[in-house]
């Protein structure tokens, strides 16, 4: 420690040169490591002659082709009955879930009522409570209600996993508005709720993309609720159907196939992160905190 | 007026505790009310008392998924603070470009852990996996390994594989930390002389401590709920040795039907969590910082 801290009092501009360059190197090599099974799947699944399946693997996959996507579409009711079932489901959890958060964090942040910290305690609780533990009476309760092997079936369930966060999140969003805001509305006549919709929505719009991106991309990937509550190959969201393709149709795996199929569960939310990278991050660091 | 208008609050906090209600708290009571019964599928259901219980303390499959779980836990919480320490050492530094470093690492993370599990599958394949193919290209190996066909090498390679998953998550916890920390702290460590790696040592290092603490709390739970990981990559075998907790749970409530079974299993496993999250308020206790 002592050695290496002296060292830098004297400080060379070749030494500063060298550390940089060095960093980059690092930086340069991790991200490689990062990116290369993800890289490796989608240029594997674009690439003709089962170079999948091929052995030893390529070097580096070469041509282009859609074949693999045309084999991928023969597994169960075709992929995009699939991208259909995990789209629905992320796009009901993602409505359902802004709704919900953004009315109970207005009414937790602006209002003050009867049972209010109970209230909202009992919400944050629900954090410390796995999912998984609550999975085996969760399955007979849809079932009651009809609606195992549902579309809206799941999305429910996802929704109550996502609302703790998003009622969280939500409430600090709207704690961060300043207060003068609504008390000019208000001395217009303005109602609450009338309020809410013309003039909140746009100053809490970053915590409603927070709330969303989460929401969309927690419902795309989940497996187990997935596994267990769509038992049937039609209803199968995109994780639920790889597991088939990875147990392959005629006793063979095509891992071409496999890594369309992979590529296509895994564009969605790529994108997504990318184009608002911004947002996921401050909800990670927002919900973190207490989660 | 403001009397009134503070009273509607709770039509829009309704929805959301009755759906919370519906879907969390009311199964939670089901759960302990289901693992006092013998509770099959179809059939009639009848109240067992503690029998589930007693069932569990001498069900040896579930001492060894605790433990194995236990195991797994204690295998993957290292290499994953290690290397998110580091990473994010890496993306705190004022270099040109960094921030397009930090969403490379962080990518892998919103990928979904049974798409991951399976794009690890294929690489670590024994006929057509990248591992193999590059190890039996430089000569290290002479025929291909079997990496998920045995305990000790299956249990290392989804390691390895969660470790790439999720370590860009503890890496973003680890640098909000490093970057709450004020600069004054290190002007002025740096004005007495200190070099880098003191002032790792002696600011990084004991002012990281308490997110250290929360990323270590959230990263142990998430280890605790292992699932999709083992189900997809090994199975549950070989001969049922990579069981966790969760999988015997799915097992014995939706294969074998024996919900108050399940539902025991459950409970158990929540108890062990909320330990684990009493910890992590107890960690955070009196605590704003963040």
């Amino acid at each position: 420690m002592a050695v290496s801290g002296r060292s830098q009092t004297r400080p060379g501009a070749t030494r500063r040169k060298i550390s940089t360059a060095f960093l980059y190197l690092l930086a340069i090599g991790l991200a490689a490591i990062f990116l290369f099974p993800v890289l490796w799947s989608a240029l594997t699944s674009i690439s003709p002659g089962g170079q999948a399946s091929s052995m030893p693997p390529p070097f580096w996959p070469t041509g282009f082709t859609f074949e693999n996507y045309v084999k991928l579409n023969k597994y169960g009711a075709g992929i995009f009955q699939y991208i259909f079932n995990s789209g629905s489901v992320a796009i009901l959890t993602v409505l359902g879930t802004i709704l919900l958060s953004t009315l109970g964090g207005y009414g937790f942040s602006r209002f003050s009522f009867r049972g209010k910290n109970v209230l909202f305690l009992v919400i944050l609780a629900t954090l410390m409570i796995p999912f998984q533990s609550i999975l085996t009476p969760l399955f007979l309760m849809l079932g009651l209600l009809g609606m195992q092997n549902t579309l809206v079936g799941l999305a429910l369930v996802y929704i109550t996993f996502q609302l703790p966060f998003g009622v969280f999140i939500m409430r600090n969003t709207f704690d961060a508005v300043p207060l003068e805001i609504e008390e000019a509305a208000l001395l217009d006549g303005c109602n609450s709720f009338t309020l809410l919709y013309r003039v909140m929505l746009a100053p809490v719009l970053p915590g409603v993309v927070t709330v969303a991106i989460y929401a969309f991309i927690n419902a795309w990937n989940e497996f187990l609720a997935a596994l267990i509550i769509m038992s049937q190959e039609k209803k199968f969201t995109l994780p639920i159907l790889l597991t088939s393709v990875r147990s392959g149709l005629y006793g063979s795996v095509d891992w071409g196939a496999l890594q369309a199929g992979i590529t296509v569960a895994i564009v969605p939310c790529v994108v997504l992160f990318l184009l608002l990278q911004r947002y996921y991050i401050r909800g990670l660091m927002g919900g973190a905190v207490k989660g | 007026m403001v009397e009134r208008r503070q009273k509607t609050g709770i039509w829009y906090v309704l929805p959301a505790v009755l759906f919370t209600m519906a879907f969390f708290i009311l199964p939670l009571f089901m759960t302990v009310w289901m693992s006092l019964h013998d509770w099959p599928l179809i059939g009639t259901r009848a109240f067992s008392g503690l029998q589930n219980y007693v069932t569990m303390a001498n069900d040896a499959q579930f001492w060894r998924a605790l433990w194995f779980t236990t195991l797994y836990t204690l295998l993957v919480t290292p290499p994953i603070f290690i290397l998110a320490f580091i990473l994010a050492l890496l993306v705190n530094q004022s270099l040109h470009g960094i921030s397009l470093f930090r969403t490379a690492y962080f990518l892998p993370v919103v990928i979904g852990l049974g798409t991951s599990s399976l794009l690890w599958v294929w690489l670590l394949n024994d006929r057509v996996g990248v591992f193999n193919g590059v190890l039996l290209w430089l000569g290290v190996i002479d025929k291909p390994i079997v990496w998920l066909g045995e305990l000790r090498l299956a249990l290392s390679s989804i390691v390895v594989s969660v470790v790439w998953k999720t370590v860009g998550f503890t890496m973003i916890l680890l640098l909000t930390g490093m970057q709450a920390i004020s600069d004054e702290l290190y002007h002025a460590a740096m004005v007495d002389g200190a070099g880098y790696w003191a002032r790792l040592r002696f600011i990084t290092a004991p002012l990281l401590r308490r997110t250290f603490a929360l990323a270590l709390v959230l990263s142990v739970i998430g280890s605790y709920l292992a699932f999709d990981q083992f189900f997809i990559m090994t199975r549950g075998g070989p001969q049922n040795q990579t069981i966790t907790v969760v999988y015997w749970i799915v097992n014995n409530s939706f294969t074998y039907f024996k919900m108050g079974y399940g539902a025991a299993l459950s409970l158990v496993l929540l108890v062990i969590l909320l330990a684990l999250s009493m910890l992590q308020l107890w960690v955070l206790r009196g605590d704003n910082e963040f």
